[in-house]
């Protein structure tokens, strides 16, 4: 396979932003979100060249004679050695997860860019102040998340990890005259700092044990013959499992290294993919424009960590504790976050947490995969559900900013009864909404299923659970559908234009997302992508009993949010009224916020920065303070000596003089 | 009675004293120059006295004597120059006033 393609897949997103970035003032907005959209364009489409070569075309270096997928290393280059063993490269590694990566996010991020040009102007079709700058910030980030599922090294991905969270921050706060809009991009930025910081202390204490950064020397075995050709084979993993089994130190305070290590890496994990408690910069990043939430917040960034545990997973397997802490952390996240989204009334608000809800899906699949159970059949629905979440939660975002464009609001108290106005985005959003409710043939289905499936084989508390979790998903889904296109007529405020469909750049991404969404659950996944690479058709795993309770959970979930929300009516009152403070606490997203806010102002500013500030002000700085006035006073005391007068000064001489003179004399004598 | 350098010594150490005096006490700028020559006038004396009595045969201190007073009608000129600026400067010349570049 030729060098040029992947180099140009990361490198056509850098140039632009470095185009845009410096010149972009100097274009027309239109020519800056046309080149923009143009890069995307042209990565997309060799990103689904690579993707393509990589699955179907059959090259000995991507699939074996068994079948099985083998991961290759198009380029590995040394860009920082500090010692003989300390090395730090840049590569680009394509395997089954990178190869969907690709695709996922060109997809994304073309669909975003095109989008942004109908979305980032007002009703006049004037562009938005920060346009040039705003495609430049999406290049910079497609070209960080690319970066990051190509890294065949764990301290590259953590680069652009860290370039992926720059990214981010940049465009949450591109209102940057809003105060809330920075506040919420310098809280995203921290709460992912703080996540890092674990997870850097896990890849040091990793490689440090292990003396490699390579995912393939920590996950799989050369083949022989190919060069940059590997396998994924439990073997290694067993073996580094080994190697801090015989170490100096295997345990720490009672868990053993791997699962520090492990759980480490986990939590950096967490905080990009917004598990509890590290979930609460991520409702507050919809502050940003809505492409980016559709990009950054819902589709390709949130899922960062998700890649990172999948990334890792045969090492995952060695450690029982690690994967048990990532089910019970996914499946509370879970049902925390449908909790809450069921009484948000922001739209963007409501998709934040379910994608968060979605997100934690994900992460229990992974959680409870293991290779006995139907060949791993959770890491396989892990990363299907990513796929089709990552499709139809763009879209729902995507309808979301058409609607929030059309009405200047994003309080759906605003917008009810929108179906006729805009039927476009009625439908696509309503095929968004099935295909995340889970309805038979939409995506959501075919991938939620998968993984309540690999649930049920795991622990049957964890499938109901978790089944709950999906009638609750179906639930605030279609609460916040018939809300924004039923309950009542709309009318158009005094002054308003009546809301209409907005032009095709923007309505053009909602259809082919929808389109992706109605089919995406036909791509056999199974035989593409495998925790270790050996394919198997998922359907002959495929549980009709399981399909069918899931089904039936998610009718129920719209069902009762039909009777509840179709048309205006006293049923939501009376049942906030009868559980006060259920509702209460779901609306305060279960004074999460405030907890942080009590943690950090009261304890950690209150208790540890106020003393320790007040000490370095008053001792430390008093210390310093204090020589300096003593210095100053003395020489206050000593300036009238030098008085400028000549007549002192000969007078001091004088007496000096004389002084001297009747010492020597006194001697003489 | 014999006039010996005694007699000549003491009349200029009270001249030197007196100029010491004048140069501490007096504000006025050409009170302190006055006091300034006074004090040179009488180590002049002081160079000629020793020279007439000490080393009668040569003529040094003679000659040094009338460099010095030479160098001080350079210097006076130059010290009353820079007194009359100062004056045009200032419209003062009492050396307590003139304290404008003083820290």
């Amino acid at each position: 396979m030729a060098i040029t393609i992947p180099i140009l897949i990361l490198a056509i997103p850098l140039f632009m932003f470095f185009f845009l970035g410096l010149f972009g003032m100097k274009m027309s907005h239109k020519l800056a979100g046309t080149l923009g959209t143009l890069g995307m364009g042209s990565v997309l489409v060799l990103s689904y060249f690579t993707a393509f070569q990589y699955f179907f075309s059959g090259l000995d270096i991507f699939v074996n004679e068994a079948g099985d997928r083998l991961q290759y290393l198009v380029f590995d280059q040394t860009w920082l050695q500090f010692t003989e063993k300390l090395v730090i490269k840049l590569g680009f590694l394509l395997d089954p997860i990178s190869a969907m990566m690709l695709v996922v996010i060109t997809t994304i991020s073309f669909m975003v860019h095109l989008y942004s040009m109908g979305y980032m102007r007002d009703h006049h079709g004037v562009f938005e102040h920060g346009f040039q700058r705003f495609y430049a910030f999406l290049s910079l980030f497609s070209f960080s998340m690319l970066g990051l599922v190509v890294a065949p090294n764990i301290f590259q991905m953590y680069i652009f990890w860290e370039l992926v969270g720059a990214s981010s921050y940049l465009l949450i706060g591109f209102y940057y005259k809003k105060p809330s809009a920075v506040s919420a991009s310098k809280k995203a930025f921290i709460v992912t700092r703080f996540a890092d910081l674990g997870f850097l202390i896990g890849i040091l204490t990793l490689s440090w044990y292990t003396g490699t950064f390579n995912f393939t020397e920590l996950t799989s075995v050369p083949v022989e013959g190919l060069a940059g050709v590997t396998q994924v084979n439990i073997g290694t993993a067993e073996s580094i499992r080994n190697i801090f089994a015989t170490s100096a130190a295997p345990t720490f305070m009672g868990a053993s290294v791997l699962t520090w290590a492990l759980v480490l890496i986990f939590m950096g994990g967490m905080g990009k993919s917004a598990m509890m408690p590290l979930h609460i910069w991520l409702p507050d990043a919809m502050e940003g424009p809505t492409p980016v939430s559709a990009l950054i917040h819902a589709a390709t960034m949130v899922v960062a960590g998700v890649y990172l545990v999948a990334r890792l997973f045969p090492l995952y397997l060695m450690e029982d504790s690690a994967m048990i802490i990532i089910t019970v952390v996914g499946a509370l996240t879970a049902f925390y976050a449908a909790m809450v989204a069921c009484v948000q009334v922001d739209i963007k608000r409501v998709l934040a947490f379910s994608t968060i809800s979605q997100i934690a899906f994900m992460m229990v699949s992974l959680g409870v995969a293991r290779p006995e159970y139907h060949e791993g059949l959770g890491y396989m629905a892990s990363m299907f559900h990513l796929f089709t979440h990552a499709m139809f939660k763009a879209l729902l975002f995507l309808g979301a900013g058409a609607l929030i464009h059309a009405i200047g609001s994003n309080d759906y108290t605003a917008m009810h009864g929108l179906r006729k106005s805009m039927p476009i985005t009625h439908i696509t959003f309503l095929i968004g909404c099935l295909a995340i409710a889970g309805i038979i043939p939409f995506s959501g289905f075919f991938s939620k299923d998968e993984i309540l499936s690999s649930c049920g084989q795991y622990d049957i508390l964890v499938y109901l659970w978790m089944s709950l979790v999906a009638g609750l998903t179906a639930f605030y889904m279609f609460r916040l559908y018939y809300l924004i296109f039923w309950w009542k007529e709309h009318v158009t405020p005094e002054g308003h234009h009546a809301p209409h469909d907005q032009p095709w750049t923007m309505t053009l991404p909602l259809v082919i997302l929808a389109a992706i969404s109605c089919v995406a659950g036909f791509i056999p996944f199974g035989n593409l992508v495998t925790w270790n690479g050996e394919p198997y058709d998922f359907m002959a795993h495929f549980d009709w009993s399981v399909a069918s309770i899931s089904l039936l959970v998610a009718i129920c979930g719209i069902a009762l949010a039909t009777v509840m929300y179709r048309k205006e009516n006293e049923l939501p009152a009376k049942m906030r009224r009868a559980l006060p403070a259920l509702w209460t606490w779901c609306y305060h997203r279960f004074y999460w916020d405030e907890l942080y806010q009590f943690i950090t102002h009261k304890i950690i500013f209150g208790l540890i920065s106020k003393p320790l500030a007040w000490f370095d002000r008053h001792i430390i700085d008093g210390t310093m303070d204090s020589f300096a006035t003593l210095t100053n006073k003395a020489s206050e005391a000593i300036k009238p000596l030098q008085s400028g007068q000549i007549q002192m000064y000969v007078f001091y001489y004088l007496i000096g003089a004389l002084l001297l003179g009747g010492i020597t004399i006194l001697c003489l004598i | 009675m014999e006039i010996t350098a005694v007699y000549y010594l003491i009349p200029a150490l009270i001249m030197f004293c007196c100029g010491v005096y004048g140069f501490i006490t007096r504000k006025n700028m050409i009170a302190m120059l006055v006091s300034l020559e006074l004090m040179l006038n009488a180590v002049d004396i002081n160079f000629v006295v020793f020279n007439r009595f000490l080393f009668p045969e040569q003529m040094e201190g003679m000659f040094f004597a009338l460099f010095a007073i030479a160098i001080a009608a350079a210097e006076t000129a130059l010290a009353i120059a820079i007194i009359i600026n100062i004056f045009r400067a200032a419209k003062n010349i009492d050396v307590r006033s003139l304290n404008e570049m003083k820290f």
